[in-house]
């Protein structure tokens, strides 16, 4: 009783909200990318708490679905069909034994959930299990999914089906960039006036050497004012270090879990998700907000994740 | 709410981190108050507390800001800063752990280069480099990748010009006063002297670590007969 996986797209991955508690043996926590893509799948389908995810990065994959389940998927806007009749995002929807999904188009955003009933039950690793790649552990074998997978289904346990408003919350796709709001520090004072002045007015690219570990950008260069060598620390994500050339990495999910150079800012836990929907090329922009701002953001997604399950 | 004692401060990383640093320095000392510290606030086991990171000069703390007040992680910091930093000696629990190294050959492609930069034969690089009892400092970069200080000055040889896009399993290697251990195969730029046949990350399950912050580590030289013998037996 499972999926079974055709073709596997570009990156697909088991992803869930990470694997938190192991950073201090350098174990990053990997997880979905936008997660309240991810936890708001999980809601439509009823999971509670979320269950493991696909994550569909670019170019989603062809699935058969080898038992009846209930499916939605979040985030990225592709153009899904299940036995050939295009299905609606953001939307629960029950897939029959013997169905076929597949991914086509990609219209805006970069990452998709496929929320599943019962979650993927692959192996708990540490407590989680997201797939991080770089360490081989999580997911499918610690991979992206390959064709000929066949993809375990949880049973399901009591799970009810919450009765869903016609209104569902979802990140706002970015199109073609966005701005991102962020923290100012905890290394400002490396920074000399005309870098921090430069970091907000700049617009910034997302570089072809961006992945789930971080996003390498270019634009105008805000070198530290300090070149002596900071002693590493743990860093999390959404960090914005600068290395000496300047120009910015914006840490993601799958970072190390320790890093040296400075940090100007960090990007608000609300908009790490429309950063997650970000491509190669795109732009951003940074804001500097303050801290009740950001919690607020926290909070009305909350709000909008709970509201959906009413 | 008593003082800060000198030299350490809170700072705030984004909206749900706080980190407490000590003096920007590397020493057993402060890293023992660093593991003290970060020990007390992993055993409160206050809800909304994701992850209680520890590194050289800094206890770092990940929290969810809808499920605990930033006020009380900061309360909880200062008390636990304040109370270690009042004990004379904070004490470190960590374990001693003798790790088999062959040295030099396929093992250690960089041990003459080390050798060249000390101005010394290769075996005396060996000795300087199993002379020391190495302290865990933190971990980071791969997972299981364990910071350890201090190499002797004499071979404290900088990182390679140039990272290998493949460093193997097991490989010993030198990057300034630091010395590690890659636990995995993976792109690494650190000075190769040696390798161990010792599983530093054991995937499992379940999943291990070899090295936890704090540990005490000392290499020990030997032959690459007895490497494969160790190999074959893991």
């Amino acid at each position: 009783m499972s999926v079974f996986v055709r073709r596997p797209g570009l990156f697909t991955t088991v992803q869930d909200t990470g694997r938190w508690g192991y950073q201090r043996f350098g174990m990053p926590v990997a997880g979905a990318m936008d997660v309240f893509s991810y936890r708001l799948g999980n809601c439509l389908v009823g999971n509670k708490p979320p269950l493991a995810s696909l994550e569909i990065t670019l170019t989603g994959p062809e699935l058969d679905f080898l038992e009846g389940c209930v499916c939605a998927i979040t985030g990225a806007d592709f153009e899904v069909h299940v036995d050939g009749v295009e299905i609606a995002l953001n939307r629960r929807f029950a897939v029959r034994s013997g169905q076929h999904m597949w991914f086509g188009r990609l219209r805006s955003g970069a990452r998709a959930y496929l929320a599943i009933s019962g979650g993927f039950d692959v192996p708990l690793v540490l407590g989680s299990r997201s797939t991080h790649v770089a360490s081989g552990i999580g997911g499918v074998d610690g991979r992206a999914l390959r064709a000929d997978d066949l993809l375990k289904i949880g049973r399901i346990r009591g799970n009810v089906l919450p009765r869903v408003k016609s209104t569902i919350p979802r990140v706002k796709l970015p199109k073609g960039g966005s701005k991102v709001r962020v923290l100012a520090g905890p290394d400002s004072e490396i920074f000399d006036s005309v870098s921090a002045k430069g970091f907000v007015q700049s617009r910034y690219r997302i570089t072809g050497e961006s992945d789930r570990m971080g996003y390498r950008l270019t634009g105008d260069p805000i070198p530290p004012s300090d070149t002596e060598n900071v002693i590493s620390t743990a860093v999390p994500v959404g960090s914005v270090q600068v290395p000496l050339d300047g120009l910015p990495i914006v840490l993601m999910v799958d970072h190390q879990t320790t890093g040296g150079y400075p940090r100007i800012a960090t990007v608000i836990s609300a908009d790490l998700p429309v950063l997650g929907q970000l491509q190669v090329s795109d732009w951003i922009e940074f804001e500097v907000c303050e801290r009740s701002e950001a919690i607020e953001g926290l909070v009305a997604q909350e709000r909008a994740l709970m509201a959906v399950g009413d | 709410m008593k003082e800060l004692p000198d030299g350490w401060r809170l700072s705030y990383v984004g909206d749900c981190v706080i980190a407490a640093e000590c003096e920007q320095e590397i020493n057993p000392e402060l890293n023992n108050r660093v593991l003290a510290v970060a020990r007390s606030i992993r055993n409160r086991a206050r809800p909304g507390i994701r992850d209680v990171v520890e590194s050289y000069c800094g206890v770092t703390v990940y929290f969810d800001p809808l499920k605990v007040d930033m006020a009380s992680i900061i309360f909880d910091l200062r008390l636990e800063i304040v109370r270690c930093c009042e004990v004379q000696n904070c004490s470190s629990d960590g374990r001693l752990i003798r790790v088999p190294v062959c040295y030099g050959g396929i093992y250690g492609p960089d041990l003459q280069d080390v050798a060249d930069f000390a101005e010394c034969t290769k075996a005396e690089v060996i000795e300087r480099h199993t002379a020391v009892i190495y302290r865990v400092y933190m971990l980071g970069f791969l997972p299981g990748f364990a910071y350890m200080g201090s190499v002797a000055p004499s071979i404290a040889v900088s990182r390679r010009q140039t990272p290998r896009l493949s460093v193997p399993v097991g490989s010993v290697g030198i990057a300034g006063r630091q010395t590690g251990v890659y636990p995995l195969t993976g792109p690494g730029g650190w000075q190769l002297v040696g390798r161990t046949p010792v599983v530093i990350v054991d995937l499992g399950p379940p999943m291990a670590f070899v090295f936890h912050p704090g540990d005490k580590v000392q290499f020990e030289a030997v032959n690459s007969e007895v490497f494969d013998d160790l190999s074959t037996a893991v």
